[in-house]
């Protein structure tokens, strides 16, 4: 939709994570979990909710603290107790499932509230900054609506143009498209299919297997707090060799003919 | 011979009509009208009132709301803060303080602070800064209570995608959450400040120049004047009414807007 604007991402971020646990109280939903994501890949995270996907994702910027295990992000190393959390997470975009757009500010204060306020950028450069990304994301002409506005999709793309605005050197995507109308999916994921191009190091948890397949360099098959399986999407999904996986799969894939099987 | 369910309900509203009616016309003949106009509604005393109870009266009570509210405000929201704090003293601290100020009347608040801590402490306040700090205290208390529910209401994600640009915490508050929380309690915001419009009657406690009276105080004075009857008192209640129904209005408006802009 946007082909015009892909611009080569030129900082990019790797993250590395070792032997990663968290629990919750005496539920154990990270049991050591080990990942890399080199500089300028997309790897998605697939698995059964309840896996520790999501929790996964939400440790590598610290909206969960981790019990045990090292994350590297870029040049930090996040589960040092002396990191600089806030420095560490200018570099580290997030587009979360419900999207959390700030409702009290129109579209283009959403994308230059943080600009101000914590790269301290003018008021005009961060507008600038924003706009572009806006028309990134195909919604330049919405820039004075409020999010209550827009559809889900929209929303979403607004989220994103957010989280770039910050100009970060990897995004982090947590179910961006699950909480979307089925006709607004395809605008979000066309944006991030760009953003792939574009050269950005993405980490994306998602339900989309046409998605993973077809954008993804690697694909995380995660369930029951650890990693079962991972490689090149067209073999994780399109050629499992775990069980559990090949099972989550023909789940996800046809739903309607695991209620034959079930019983 | 029996009555639909719809002639039933014609049938019973012309008589609840009806009554209304009878009610009002017995009303209007019986009432001695000569004697009541002149007890609550003589001319001549409703103009002796003019201009004093604007430029004096209605201005000091719109002055000790607007002071005490200020204080009510900025008070009742580092209280609400503090009861949100996860450091314990803090939270402990104002319980108390909400708990004490809440339970005792606003009254014996007055008197404290009017004689009680002048002769306690050999200092004297002005009028103006007794009726901020007395009445603002006690606004403290009911505000701080409403201002955590309106924290508590803004969803968790707003934080977390405040935090995920790198926003430090006090900042994500400042920014994105507070502002968020004022928006949900406007309405009970404004019914705060109608009761405190009328509290600030409690002033005359104080012992008042006539330059401070404020409409209470102004009508209860009037009274005394002869032939004035209950007029004066009738005066102040209107010029209550010319503040209290447009905030009224206003907190209904504000209602509906948050009604709409609900998802």
């Amino acid at each position: 939709m946007t082909n015009s604007s892909i611009t080569p991402t030129v900082h990019a971020a790797g993250v590395s994570i070792q032997g990663l646990r968290k629990s919750y109280g005496s539920n154990e939903v990270l049991k050591g979990i080990d990942l890399v994501v080199k500089p300028g890949e997309v790897v998605c995270l697939i698995g059964p909710s309840g896996s520790g996907k999501s929790t996964l994702l939400r440790c590598v910027n610290l909206l969960e603290q981790p019990n045990a295990g090292t994350i590297h992000v870029g040049g930090f190393e996040s589960t040092d107790p002396d990191v600089d959390i806030d420095l560490m997470r200018r570099k580290v975009g997030m587009v979360f499932q419900q999207f959390n757009l700030f409702p009290h500010l129109d579209v283009l204060r959403n994308c230059t509230v943080a600009q101000t306020k914590v790269l301290k950028r003018s008021q005009p450069e961060a507008d600038a900054v924003a706009q572009r990304n806006l028309e990134r994301v195909g919604l330049g002409h919405l820039s004075d609506r409020f999010p209550d506005q827009l559809s889900g999709g929209q929303q979403q793309r607004v989220a994103i143009a957010r989280a770039l605005s910050m100009d970060p050197e990897l995004m982090l995507f947590d179910e961006p498209t699950s909480a979307l109308d089925p006709e607004t999916v395809g605008d979000v994921l066309a944006v991030m299919r760009n953003l792939a191009k574009a050269g950005m190091t993405m980490l994306v948890v998602t339900h989309e297997m046409g998605f993973a397949r077809e954008v993804a360099d690697r694909v995380v098959f995660m369930d029951g707090g650890v990693v079962v399986e991972e490689g090149p999407a067209a073999k994780v999904v399109g050629a499992p060799q775990e069980a559990r996986t090949q099972e989550f799969l023909r789940r996800v894939l046809d739903p309607t003919h695991i209620d034959i099987v079930e019983d | 011979m029996a009555m639909t369910v719809r002639q039933r309900t014609r049938v019973s509203r012309t008589i609840q009509y009806g009554l209304l009616v009878v009610v009002v016309i017995l009303a209007a003949l019986l009432a001695d009208w000569p004697k009541i106009s002149k007890a609550f509604f003589n001319l001549d005393a409703v103009a002796s009132q003019f201009p004093g109870i604007i430029v004096i009266a209605l201005k000091n009570t719109l002055i000790y709301t607007v002071l005490s509210f200020l204080v009510g405000v900025s008070g009742g929201l580092l209280l609400a803060l503090m009861k949100l704090s996860p450091v314990g003293p803090y939270r402990w601290l104002a319980t108390i303080y909400i708990e004490f100020f809440r339970g005792v009347p606003a009254l014996l608040v007055f008197v404290a602070f009017g004689f009680g801590i002048p002769t306690a402490f050999g200092i004297r306040f002005n009028v103006f800064v007794t009726v901020m700090l007395a009445l603002g205290m006690v606004a403290a208390a009911y505000i701080a209570e409403t201002l955590r529910a309106g924290l508590q209401a803004v969803p968790k994600g707003q934080m977390e995608a405040a935090r995920s640009l790198g926003m430090p915490h006090w900042r994500a508050m400042v920014t994105i959450v507070i502002p968020q929380a004022f928006r949900i309690v406007l309405p009970p915001l404004t019914n705060e400040i109608i009761l405190l419009t009328k509290d600030s009657s409690l002033v005359y406690l104080l012992g008042l120049a006539a330059s401070q009276y404020e409409l209470t105080k102004f009508g209860r004075d009037g009274i005394t004047q002869p032939n004035a009857g209950l007029t004066p008192l009738v005066v102040a209640g209107a010029c209550y009414l010319v503040i209290t129904i447009p905030l009224g209005i206003l907190a209904r408006r504000f209602e509906s807007r948050s009604a709409r802009t609900k998802r």
